[in-house]
Protein backbone atom coordinates (compact mmCIF):
# COMPACT_ATOMS: atom_id res chain seq x y z
CA UNK A 1 0.00 0.00 0.00
CA UNK A 2 1.44 3.32 -1.07
CA UNK A 3 1.18 5.84 1.78
CA UNK A 4 -0.80 9.01 1.13
CA UNK A 5 2.32 11.11 1.64
CA UNK A 6 3.73 9.84 -1.64
CA UNK A 7 0.69 11.08 -3.53
CA UNK A 8 0.93 14.48 -1.84
CA UNK A 9 4.66 14.69 -2.62
CA UNK A 10 4.03 13.84 -6.26
CA UNK A 11 1.29 16.46 -6.33
CA UNK A 12 3.63 19.09 -4.89
CA UNK A 13 6.30 18.32 -7.48
CA UNK A 14 3.78 18.47 -10.33
CA UNK A 15 2.47 21.79 -9.01
CA UNK A 16 6.01 23.13 -8.88
CA UNK A 17 6.75 22.06 -12.46
CA UNK A 18 3.53 23.64 -13.68
CA UNK A 19 4.18 26.85 -11.78
CA UNK A 20 7.68 27.25 -13.16
CA UNK A 21 6.32 26.63 -16.64
CA UNK A 22 3.61 29.23 -16.09
CA UNK A 23 6.21 31.81 -15.07
CA UNK A 24 8.88 31.02 -17.66
CA UNK A 25 6.99 30.26 -20.86
CA UNK A 26 5.73 33.11 -23.03
CA UNK A 27 3.60 31.21 -25.47
CA UNK A 28 0.06 31.76 -24.20
CA UNK A 29 -0.96 28.22 -25.14
CA UNK A 30 1.90 26.77 -23.11
CA UNK A 31 0.95 29.04 -20.23
CA UNK A 32 -2.62 27.77 -20.26
CA UNK A 33 -1.40 24.18 -20.38
CA UNK A 34 0.86 24.86 -17.39
CA UNK A 35 -2.21 26.04 -15.48
CA UNK A 36 -3.84 22.73 -16.37
CA UNK A 37 -0.83 20.92 -14.91
CA UNK A 38 -1.12 22.89 -11.67
CA UNK A 39 -4.84 22.19 -11.37
CA UNK A 40 -4.28 18.50 -11.98
CA UNK A 41 -1.70 18.47 -9.18
CA UNK A 42 -4.19 20.12 -6.82
CA UNK A 43 -6.84 17.57 -7.80
CA UNK A 44 -4.46 14.72 -7.05
CA UNK A 45 -3.72 16.12 -3.58
CA UNK A 46 -7.43 16.56 -2.84
CA UNK A 47 -8.27 13.00 -3.83
CA UNK A 48 -5.35 11.64 -1.80
CA UNK A 49 -6.43 13.58 1.31
CA UNK A 50 -10.00 12.40 0.83
CA UNK A 51 -8.81 8.80 0.68
CA UNK A 52 -6.72 9.31 3.80
CA UNK A 53 -9.39 11.02 5.89
CA UNK A 54 -12.54 9.48 4.55
CA UNK A 55 -14.24 9.08 7.91
CA UNK A 56 -13.59 12.61 9.17
CA UNK A 57 -15.57 14.79 6.77
CA UNK A 58 -18.63 16.85 7.52
CA UNK A 59 -20.95 14.99 5.16
CA UNK A 60 -21.38 11.55 6.63
CA UNK A 61 -22.84 9.58 3.77
CA UNK A 62 -22.60 5.97 2.57
CA UNK A 63 -21.83 4.23 5.86
CA UNK A 64 -19.82 6.99 7.45
CA UNK A 65 -17.57 7.77 4.51
CA UNK A 66 -17.18 11.30 3.26
CA UNK A 67 -16.66 12.26 -0.36
CA UNK A 68 -15.92 15.92 0.31
CA UNK A 69 -12.57 16.00 -1.50
CA UNK A 70 -13.84 14.10 -4.51
CA UNK A 71 -16.87 16.37 -4.89
CA UNK A 72 -14.52 19.33 -4.62
CA UNK A 73 -12.46 17.89 -7.47
CA UNK A 74 -15.64 17.47 -9.50
CA UNK A 75 -16.38 21.18 -9.18
CA UNK A 76 -12.77 22.07 -9.95
CA UNK A 77 -13.04 20.11 -13.20
CA UNK A 78 -16.23 21.99 -14.09
CA UNK A 79 -14.61 25.35 -13.36
CA UNK A 80 -11.57 24.34 -15.35
CA UNK A 81 -13.60 23.51 -18.43
CA UNK A 82 -15.08 27.01 -18.22
CA UNK A 83 -11.61 28.51 -17.75
CA UNK A 84 -10.20 26.76 -20.80
CA UNK A 85 -13.14 27.78 -22.99
CA UNK A 86 -12.83 31.45 -22.08
CA UNK A 87 -9.01 31.38 -22.12
CA UNK A 88 -8.77 29.92 -25.59
CA UNK A 89 -11.38 32.39 -26.84
CA UNK A 90 -9.19 35.19 -25.48
CA UNK A 91 -6.16 33.65 -27.22
CA UNK A 92 -8.05 33.66 -30.51
CA UNK A 93 -9.20 37.25 -30.02
CA UNK A 94 -5.64 38.31 -29.19
CA UNK A 95 -4.33 36.51 -32.27
CA UNK A 96 -6.90 38.27 -34.42
CA UNK A 97 -5.93 41.65 -33.02
CA UNK A 98 -2.14 41.33 -32.80
CA UNK A 99 -1.21 38.30 -34.96
CA UNK A 100 0.78 36.81 -32.09
CA UNK A 101 0.35 34.34 -29.25
CA UNK A 102 3.17 35.69 -27.14
CA UNK A 103 2.14 37.03 -23.79
CA UNK A 104 4.75 39.81 -23.74
CA UNK A 105 3.40 41.29 -26.97
CA UNK A 106 -0.06 41.76 -25.52
CA UNK A 107 0.75 45.29 -24.37
CA UNK A 108 -2.04 47.41 -25.83
CA UNK A 109 -2.86 48.75 -22.36
CA UNK A 110 0.78 49.55 -21.55
CA UNK A 111 1.68 53.19 -20.72
CA UNK B 1 -0.02 -7.89 -4.81
CA UNK B 2 1.48 -5.05 -2.84
CA UNK B 3 4.50 -5.11 -5.13
CA UNK B 4 2.20 -4.75 -8.09
CA UNK B 5 0.41 -1.78 -6.50
CA UNK B 6 3.72 -0.11 -5.73
CA UNK B 7 4.98 -0.61 -9.26
CA UNK B 8 1.69 0.77 -10.61
CA UNK B 9 2.04 3.91 -8.50
CA UNK B 10 5.62 4.54 -9.55
CA UNK B 11 4.90 3.96 -13.24
CA UNK B 12 1.96 6.39 -13.10
CA UNK B 13 3.99 8.93 -11.12
CA UNK B 14 6.90 8.82 -13.56
CA UNK B 15 4.57 9.16 -16.54
CA UNK B 16 2.81 12.12 -14.89
CA UNK B 17 6.13 13.80 -14.21
CA UNK B 18 7.26 13.17 -17.79
CA UNK B 19 4.02 14.65 -19.08
CA UNK B 20 4.35 17.76 -16.92
CA UNK B 21 7.94 18.26 -18.04
CA UNK B 22 6.83 17.78 -21.63
CA UNK B 23 4.24 20.55 -21.24
CA UNK B 24 6.77 22.92 -19.74
CA UNK B 25 9.80 22.16 -21.91
CA UNK B 26 8.42 21.54 -25.38
CA UNK B 27 8.82 24.29 -27.94
CA UNK B 28 6.01 22.96 -30.11
CA UNK B 29 2.55 23.42 -28.54
CA UNK B 30 1.32 20.19 -30.14
CA UNK B 31 3.95 18.27 -28.20
CA UNK B 32 2.92 20.21 -25.12
CA UNK B 33 -0.67 19.10 -25.63
CA UNK B 34 0.52 15.51 -25.97
CA UNK B 35 2.44 15.88 -22.70
CA UNK B 36 -0.72 17.23 -21.10
CA UNK B 37 -2.59 14.18 -22.40
CA UNK B 38 0.02 11.87 -20.87
CA UNK B 39 -0.25 13.71 -17.54
CA UNK B 40 -4.04 13.47 -17.59
CA UNK B 41 -4.04 9.76 -18.36
CA UNK B 42 -1.57 8.97 -15.59
CA UNK B 43 -3.42 11.14 -13.06
CA UNK B 44 -6.59 9.22 -13.99
CA UNK B 45 -4.66 6.03 -13.24
CA UNK B 46 -3.67 7.43 -9.84
CA UNK B 47 -7.32 8.32 -9.18
CA UNK B 48 -8.17 4.67 -9.80
CA UNK B 49 -5.57 3.61 -7.27
CA UNK B 50 -7.13 6.05 -4.76
CA UNK B 51 -10.65 4.58 -5.08
CA UNK B 52 -11.97 7.48 -7.14
CA UNK B 53 -13.41 5.59 -10.09
CA UNK B 54 -16.00 8.21 -11.00
CA UNK B 55 -13.40 10.97 -11.02
CA UNK B 56 -11.08 8.85 -13.17
CA UNK B 57 -13.86 8.49 -15.74
CA UNK B 58 -14.68 12.21 -15.56
CA UNK B 59 -10.99 13.01 -15.94
CA UNK B 60 -10.79 10.96 -19.13
CA UNK B 61 -14.02 12.32 -20.59
CA UNK B 62 -13.67 16.00 -19.71
CA UNK B 63 -9.91 16.49 -19.85
CA UNK B 64 -8.72 14.04 -22.47
CA UNK B 65 -11.92 14.17 -24.47
CA UNK B 66 -12.76 17.86 -24.35
CA UNK B 67 -10.01 20.08 -23.01
CA UNK B 68 -7.05 18.57 -24.86
CA UNK B 69 -9.09 18.40 -28.05
CA UNK B 70 -10.02 22.06 -27.61
CA UNK B 71 -6.35 22.92 -27.21
CA UNK B 72 -5.52 20.95 -30.36
CA UNK B 73 -8.32 22.73 -32.26
CA UNK B 74 -6.90 26.12 -31.35
CA UNK B 75 -3.31 25.10 -32.08
CA UNK B 76 -4.26 23.82 -35.51
CA UNK B 77 -6.43 26.86 -36.18
CA UNK B 78 -3.47 29.11 -35.47
CA UNK B 79 -1.23 26.95 -37.64
CA UNK B 80 2.48 27.67 -37.72
CA UNK B 81 2.10 30.85 -35.67
CA UNK B 82 1.05 28.78 -32.65
CA UNK B 83 4.72 28.03 -31.96
CA UNK B 84 6.71 31.13 -31.20
CA UNK B 85 10.38 31.42 -32.06
CA UNK B 86 12.56 31.72 -29.01
CA UNK B 87 14.52 34.86 -28.31
CA UNK B 88 16.21 36.25 -25.25
CA UNK B 89 13.93 39.19 -24.54
CA UNK B 90 13.00 39.35 -20.88
CA UNK B 91 14.95 36.19 -20.19
CA UNK B 92 16.48 37.47 -16.94
CA UNK B 93 13.12 38.45 -15.44
CA UNK B 94 11.50 35.19 -16.44
CA UNK B 95 14.34 33.04 -15.16
CA UNK B 96 14.42 35.04 -11.93
CA UNK B 97 10.68 34.63 -11.36
CA UNK B 98 10.60 30.97 -12.27
CA UNK B 99 13.74 30.21 -10.29
CA UNK B 100 12.43 32.02 -7.23
CA UNK B 101 9.15 30.11 -7.39
CA UNK B 102 10.90 26.80 -7.99
CA UNK B 103 13.48 27.24 -5.23
CA UNK B 104 10.87 28.41 -2.73
CA UNK B 105 8.69 25.43 -3.55
CA UNK B 106 11.60 23.02 -3.32
CA UNK B 107 12.57 24.48 0.06
CA UNK B 108 8.98 24.08 1.29
CA UNK B 109 8.85 20.48 0.11
CA UNK B 110 12.21 19.75 1.71
CA UNK B 111 11.08 21.29 5.02
CA UNK B 112 7.90 19.20 5.07
CA UNK B 113 9.75 16.01 4.17
CA UNK B 114 12.38 16.63 6.84
CA UNK B 115 9.68 17.22 9.43
CA UNK B 116 7.99 14.02 8.32
CA UNK B 117 11.24 12.08 8.66
CA UNK B 118 11.77 13.45 12.16
CA UNK B 119 8.32 12.83 13.62
CA UNK B 120 7.38 9.63 11.75
CA UNK B 121 3.79 10.81 11.83
CA UNK B 122 2.01 9.09 8.97
CA UNK B 123 -1.38 9.83 7.49
CA UNK B 124 -3.95 7.04 7.94
CA UNK B 125 -4.97 5.08 4.87
CA UNK B 126 -8.14 3.24 5.86
CA UNK B 127 -9.76 0.78 3.50
CA UNK B 128 -13.01 2.19 2.12
CA UNK B 129 -16.14 0.36 1.08
CA UNK B 130 -16.38 -1.05 -2.39
CA UNK B 131 -18.92 1.66 -3.24
CA UNK B 132 -16.59 4.50 -2.18
CA UNK B 133 -15.93 6.88 -5.03
CA UNK B 134 -18.43 5.20 -7.34
CA UNK B 135 -21.02 7.06 -9.34
CA UNK B 136 -23.87 6.29 -6.93
CA UNK B 137 -22.02 7.55 -3.86
CA UNK B 138 -20.81 10.74 -5.59
CA UNK B 139 -24.21 11.27 -7.16
CA UNK B 140 -25.90 11.04 -3.79
CA UNK B 141 -23.61 13.74 -2.41
CA UNK B 142 -24.07 15.90 -5.50
CA UNK B 143 -27.85 15.89 -5.25
CA UNK B 144 -28.12 16.28 -1.49
CA UNK B 145 -25.34 18.17 0.23
CA UNK B 146 -23.77 19.78 -2.83
CA UNK B 147 -26.97 20.61 -4.70
CA UNK B 148 -26.56 24.40 -4.69
CA UNK B 149 -22.95 24.43 -5.96
CA UNK B 150 -23.92 21.81 -8.52
CA UNK B 151 -26.62 24.06 -9.96
CA UNK B 152 -24.30 27.05 -9.75
CA UNK B 153 -21.64 25.16 -11.72
CA UNK B 154 -24.15 24.63 -14.52
CA UNK B 155 -24.79 28.37 -14.54
CA UNK B 156 -21.02 28.95 -14.61
CA UNK B 157 -20.57 26.69 -17.61
CA UNK B 158 -23.46 28.40 -19.41
CA UNK B 159 -21.99 31.86 -18.82
CA UNK B 160 -18.55 30.63 -19.86
CA UNK B 161 -19.86 29.25 -23.14
CA UNK B 162 -21.70 32.49 -23.92
CA UNK B 163 -18.63 34.52 -23.00
CA UNK B 164 -16.34 32.34 -25.09
CA UNK B 165 -18.56 32.73 -28.14
CA UNK B 166 -18.82 36.49 -27.61
CA UNK B 167 -15.07 36.93 -27.17
CA UNK B 168 -14.01 34.62 -29.99
CA UNK B 169 -16.49 36.00 -32.49
CA UNK B 170 -15.22 39.52 -32.09
CA UNK B 171 -16.99 42.75 -32.89
CA UNK B 172 -17.80 43.30 -36.53
CA UNK B 173 -16.02 46.29 -38.00
CA UNK B 174 -13.02 46.22 -35.69
CA UNK B 175 -10.11 45.87 -38.03
CA UNK B 176 -6.88 44.12 -37.26
CA UNK B 177 -3.98 46.36 -36.39
CA UNK B 178 -1.00 46.16 -38.69
CA UNK B 179 2.56 46.40 -37.41
CA UNK B 180 2.97 50.04 -38.50
CA UNK B 181 -0.26 51.08 -36.84
CA UNK B 182 0.82 49.43 -33.64
CA UNK B 183 4.11 51.32 -33.69
CA UNK B 184 2.20 54.54 -34.35
CA UNK B 185 -0.06 53.82 -31.41
CA UNK B 186 2.87 53.05 -29.17
CA UNK B 187 4.77 56.25 -29.93
CA UNK B 188 1.68 58.39 -29.54
CA UNK B 189 2.27 61.88 -28.15
CA UNK B 190 -0.51 63.35 -26.03
CA UNK B 191 -0.18 66.87 -27.39
CA UNK B 192 0.15 68.11 -30.96
CA UNK B 193 -0.67 65.04 -32.95
CA UNK B 194 -1.95 65.15 -36.47
CA UNK B 195 -5.66 64.49 -36.86
CA UNK B 196 -5.28 61.64 -39.35
CA UNK B 197 -3.43 59.53 -36.80
CA UNK B 198 -6.39 60.01 -34.51
CA UNK B 199 -8.80 58.62 -37.02
CA UNK B 200 -6.77 56.28 -39.20
CA UNK B 201 -4.14 54.68 -37.01
CA UNK B 202 -4.25 52.57 -33.93
CA UNK B 203 -5.67 55.44 -31.91
CA UNK B 204 -8.70 55.48 -34.17
CA UNK B 205 -9.60 51.97 -33.14
CA UNK B 206 -9.17 52.87 -29.50
CA UNK B 207 -11.46 55.84 -29.93
CA UNK B 208 -14.03 53.62 -31.51
CA UNK B 209 -13.85 51.29 -28.55
CA UNK B 210 -13.90 54.00 -25.93
CA UNK B 211 -16.76 55.98 -27.42
CA UNK B 212 -19.01 52.99 -26.89
CA UNK B 213 -18.90 53.83 -23.21
CA UNK B 214 -19.73 57.52 -23.91
CA UNK B 215 -16.88 58.69 -21.71
CA UNK B 216 -16.60 62.49 -21.88
CA UNK B 217 -12.79 62.52 -21.62
CA UNK B 218 -12.20 59.70 -24.07
CA UNK B 219 -9.90 61.88 -26.15
CA UNK B 220 -7.61 62.47 -23.21
CA UNK B 221 -7.63 58.89 -21.99
CA UNK B 222 -6.58 57.46 -25.34
CA UNK B 223 -3.01 56.19 -25.22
Amino acid sequence: MIPAEHYVLLSAVLFLVGGVGFLVRRNVLSTLMSIEVMLNAANLALVAFNRSRLAHGAAQVAEGQSHTGQVFVFFIIAAEAAEVAVGLAIVLAMYRLRRTVRSDEADLLKN
Amino acid sequence: MTGLGTAYFYVCALLALAGALGVVLSKNPIRGAMGLLLLILSVAGLFLALHAQFLAAIQLIVYAGAIVVLFLFVIMLLGPSASTPSDRRGLAARVFGGGLFGLTGLAAIWAVVAQQMRTHHTMPMPDPDASFGGIDAIGRVLFTDALVPFELSSALLMVAVIGAVAVAKGRQGTKTLSKAELEAGRTFHPGGVSEDLHHEGAAGVFHHEIHLGESPDAKESAP
